[in-house]
């Protein structure tokens, strides 16, 4: 259906003069059920639909959107388009539109019962959430959305990709009322795979367990991070490391065939792996290409979209984001590979240092050196002799996170998939990862 | 417009909604951005769509639209009344609404220079003359943005109210960087990320004179890199409004905004170290110097309008008065819990988001006696700290952590050598309390941040911070 729009759109384009044309067409259909305090207090529902067209005139390019479908829109967006095409320069390193290339066959990125979600269903999950922080005494706060996009890319150069994902995500926070805070989060293509009570326990039991937190001198300890901990090293490193754009204004903090972690770091993105939101394209119609990032501690590649895989006299490895992007390419199926240690292994290892849940509200300070500034939040643990002691508030850190992955000496046995971060830029991703054990990591207070 | 309206409330009171109001609305936006020299993206957008909010069953619900197709309103409507029902069984504490006159009227933004009317290629010339002059020796890269939006809004609600307004953002800015080894360094102006907004027409953009402060940028970015560090330990701080503007956002605008200090946000934006009992209790916010309003009826503030999104006409509020807290950020639904009215500050990002407690333009007063110079002049041992370039805040708006683009050293009441790296942190009230300048009108001016986001799904609004910049004794400098 969508596919019919923007091939009406091409046409429209090509008979206005447009030397060549990219159009993409993204439905979404999204739901979200909110709880604070125990109870649901927003259930918001949306049906949107995004058109994009980028419009080259010989060296010139320019791009519009609109929300809408009907021909006068269509021909607006035209118009409009080829005024921001015009308004630009002719660019000599303008490698053109991405030539049709092989799209992988991505398996399992779309569930039926996602894509009929009702609020009743949410509802449903989010009282089971709510049961679970009753029967611990605690409160929950969180959020359970529910989501189907359609994405459709066709260009003049022959590019003809469409596909269909959905996701489900939970996030919950629980929080007792002698200070404790536990965090619980998941998500997957198929709403049937959430299971709310257990989330619930999950933060129910680490709030309980962060009642009555004690002060810790600020300083450097050895730290376990929990998944939902280490997701936020991959997101930031991916926006200031692996992004081929911020290496290629020499803004980058990795080097490919330079060290920036230890040997037992392995990261790559694939976005046809069904164990994450599987994607098959890029906002581009550019094949995922599944890309190395570190092997071994080693930068072992960058991902690119057209315009910086031009600038590397590469292909792209279909890591494009919607236009107009002021990020960049960014990896958003990230994985790292596990190791061999439970949890309990992991804080086995630990003669003195800090069990951390999550980060919150991180920023880079210096993305060059992969310097990132934060909280903790959400449980935060002394550890002594391998067993936890008991929780500490939480603490402010400014910390290289390439010097934290430097310092990785175990790896969990098992992964999260979570929804992770990409450099503000509204899209589906996901970032698998394992809890790790790192050996200094330096909190500020 | 009004049509659309009445349709979408007729269908929602007829599923059942014991109050709706609906939002019809219409979106225009374009940016412009050149790095380096080269123009990299023009880009235009347009959105329009239909947001209905309903009350019923004791719950809210919220179903959004693209498109004014009467069918898709009707099932949108329907679709809001459905997400109530919902929601209604896991209920604990009744929804009271706080009472509001009925809203009638018309508001448009003031613009001289329409950014939309004029020639897409002008706008671009600009752009590029500004990013010409970042270039010089050692700069690697610039950018230079431009960007503007306009937005039609009716709203109406069951209770007979009507508003149509209008209103236009722009904002634009430049910067340089520069990089040697492992160290890269920016300066930006006014700032970086997008520039300054503000509510106006392009005379905003020709007012800040990008062009006539590139050059500055660039020998600056460049300077650091060879720069001495800023030193760590405890410091008396002048701030720039650029930087102060943005310490107000994070540890007193959203600090102050009522849904967080009871948990709304809690699992995303967060919660507030503030508390709803403090409120008449005397709490000591920052020290007598310091006076916070919340004010939607400053012209051009890019958080200003006629009405909110629930109808509640445009209020000035003072939230901290002579460093005591006063007040809060506060909706329909929240006020009624501290026993007041509403204080309007509810806004969504467009149709398809639900409204929410948001900061207006939530502002430092002036306070006569000393110019920012002045205050400069009467500090023997400082920084000067200036313009943003990271920033971190704990859930409750308690601890935070700021970078600044630059540091200037204040010897013997006079600027001196330039620092690199500087960095802040303390705890919010403690900071607030050690205020012992607050410069006057001379120096005042409204930063605008275009990508405040709250809420789930995310939603960004536009607010502004107006300040004149002010001084703090024993800051912590250094991470």
């Amino acid at each position: 259906m969508i596919e019919k729009h923007a091939e009406r759109l091409l046409a429209l384009a090509r008979r206005h003069g447009a030397t060549d044309a990219e159009v993409s067409v993204e439905t979404r259909r999204a739901a979200l059920t909110r709880f604070a305090n125990s109870e649901i207090h927003q259930s918001v529902a949306e049906d949107t639909v995004r058109v994009n067209l980028r419009y080259v005139h010989g060296r010139r390019h320019g791009m519009a959107a609109t929300g809408r479908l009907d021909d006068a829109a269509l021909e607006s967006l035209v118009e409009r388009a080829a005024a921001s095409a015009r308004g630009t320069a002719e660019t000599d390193d303008w490698p053109g539109l991405p030539e049709p290339g092989p799209i992988p066959e991505v398996t399992g990125a779309s569930a039926a019962a996602t894509r009929a979600a009702t609020p009743e269903l949410r509802a449903g999950v989010v009282r089971e959430v709510i049961a679970a922080a009753d029967a611990a005494g605690v409160g929950a706060f969180g959020s359970f959305a529910t989501g189907a996009v359609t994405t459709a890319v066709l260009s003049s150069r022959g590019v003809r990709a469409a596909q269909t994902r959905s996701d489900a995500w939970l996030v919950t926070v629980h929080m007792s009322p002698d200070g404790g805070t536990g965090y619980a989060e998941t998500c997957a293509v198929d709403v049937a795979d959430v299971d709310g009570a257990a989330l619930g326990r999950e933060a129910a039991a680490k709030a309980r367990a962060g009642d009555h937190a004690v002060a810790l001198a600020p300083g450097e300890y050895p730290v376990v991070l929990e998944e939902y901990a280490v997701v936020d090293l991959l997101a930031k490193l991916g926006r200031c490391g692996f992004n081929a754009r911020a290496a290629q204004e020499g803004q980058s903090c990795a080097e490919p065939g330079v060290r920036i972690a230890s040997d037992l770091v392995t990261v790559w993105d694939d976005g046809t792996d069904p164990a994450g939101l599987p994607t098959a394209f890029d906002y581009e119609g550019v094949g995922k290409q599944r890309v190395t990032l570190i092997d071994r501690g080693r930068c072992a590649g960058l991902v690119h979209d057209t315009r910086t895989a031009a600038g590397a006299g590469i292909h792209s490895t279909g890591h494009a984001l919607p236009a107009p992007n002021p990020v960049g390419p960014l990896p958003t199926n990230m994985f790292m590979a596990p190791g061999g240690f439970s949890r309990e292994e992991l804080l086995g290892r630990l003669d003195r240092g800090l069990l951390v849940t999550r980060f919150y509200y991180t920023n880079p300070v210096d993305p060059k050196r992969g310097i990132v500034t934060g909280v903790t939040r959400d449980g935060l643990f002394l550890v002594e002799g391998g067993e936890i002691v008991g929780p500490v508030r939480d603490l402010r850190f400014s910390q290289s996170y390439l010097d934290v992955l430097r310092g990785v000496s175990a790896v969990g046995n098992s992964r999260r998939t979570l929804r992770g971060w990409y450099g503000g830029v509204s899209v589906l991703g996901d970032i698998t990862v394992p809890a790790v054990l790192s050996d200094s990591f330096r909190f500020s207070g | 417009m009004r049509e659309i309206a009445d349709r979408a409330l007729d269908t929602a009171v007829r599923g059942g909604a014991a109050y709706a109001d609906v939002r019809v609305v219409r979106r225009a936006e374009e940016s412009v951005t050149v790095r380096t020299g080269r123009v990299e993206s023009i880009a235009s957008e347009e959105s329009e769509g239909v947001g209905v909010r309903v009350f019923a069953y004791g719950a809210w619900g919220f179903a959004a639209t693209h498109g004014y197709d009467a069918d898709a309103v009707d099932a949108a409507a329907a679709e809001a009344v459905r997400q109530a029902k919902a929601a209604a069984p896991a209920l604990r504490h009744r929804v009271t609404l706080a009472e509001r006159p009925r809203a009638q009227g018309t508001y448009a933004t003031p613009v001289k220079e329409d950014p939309f009317a004029l020639p897409l290629e002008a706008k671009v010339a600009d752009l590029l003359a500004a990013d010409a002059a970042l270039a010089g020796p050692g700069v690697v890269a610039t950018v230079s943005t431009y960007g503007a939006q306009r937005e039609w809004k009716t709203f109406a609600a069951t209770d007979g109210s009507l508003t149509e307004q209008v209103f236009t953002h722009v904002g634009a800015g430049v910067e340089a960087h520069a990089v040697h080894g492992n160290e890269h360094q920016r300066r930006s102006y006014p700032e970086a990320r997008g520039g300054r907004w503000g509510q106006a027409g392009y005379e905003f953009v020709r007012e800040l004179d990008l062009a006539g402060n590139a050059a500055r940028c660039a020998e600056e970015a460049v300077a650091l890199l060879s720069a001495p560090p800023c030193p760590d330990g405890p410091a008396t701080v002048v701030i720039d409004p650029s930087q102060l503007y943005l310490q107000i956002h994070e540890s007193c605008g959203h600090a102050t905004e009522l849904d967080r200090v009871f948990g709304a946000e809690a699992s995303y934006a967060g919660t507030s170290f503030l508390t709803a009992d403090l409120l008449g209790s005397g709490f000591r916010y920052g020290s007598d110097l310091v006076t916070l309003v919340a004010d939607a009826t400053v012209p051009g503030g890019p958080g200003s309008f006629g009405w909110d999104d629930e109808g509640v006409a445009a209020q000035r509020t003072t939230l901290v008065e002579n460093g005591v807290l006063t007040g809060f950020l506060t909706s329909r639904d929240t006020a009624p819990r501290i026993g007041g009215p509403s204080g309007g500050t509810v806004r969504a990002e467009s149709w398809n988001r639900l409204p929410l407690v948001r900061m207006t333009n939530v502002n430092l007063v002036p306070v006569p006696g000393m110019s920012l110079p002045d205050i400069v002049a009467d500090t023997d041992d400082g920084l000067y700290l200036d313009t943003n370039r990271s920033w971190s805040i704990d859930d409750r708006r308690w601890n935070f952590q700021f970078g600044t683009e630059i540091a200037y050293e204040i010897k013997g009441g006079r600027l001196g050598r330039i620092l690199k790296n500087p960095v802040y942190s303390g705890v919010t009230p403690e900071f607030w309390r050690s205020c012992d300048a607050v410069a006057d009108e001379s120096s005042y001016v409204m930063y605008g941040n275009p990508n405040c986001a709250k809420g789930l799904p995310p939603q960004c609004v536009q607010v502004g911070h107006g300040c004149s910049g002010a001084r703090f004794r024993g800051v912590r400098m250094g991470r």
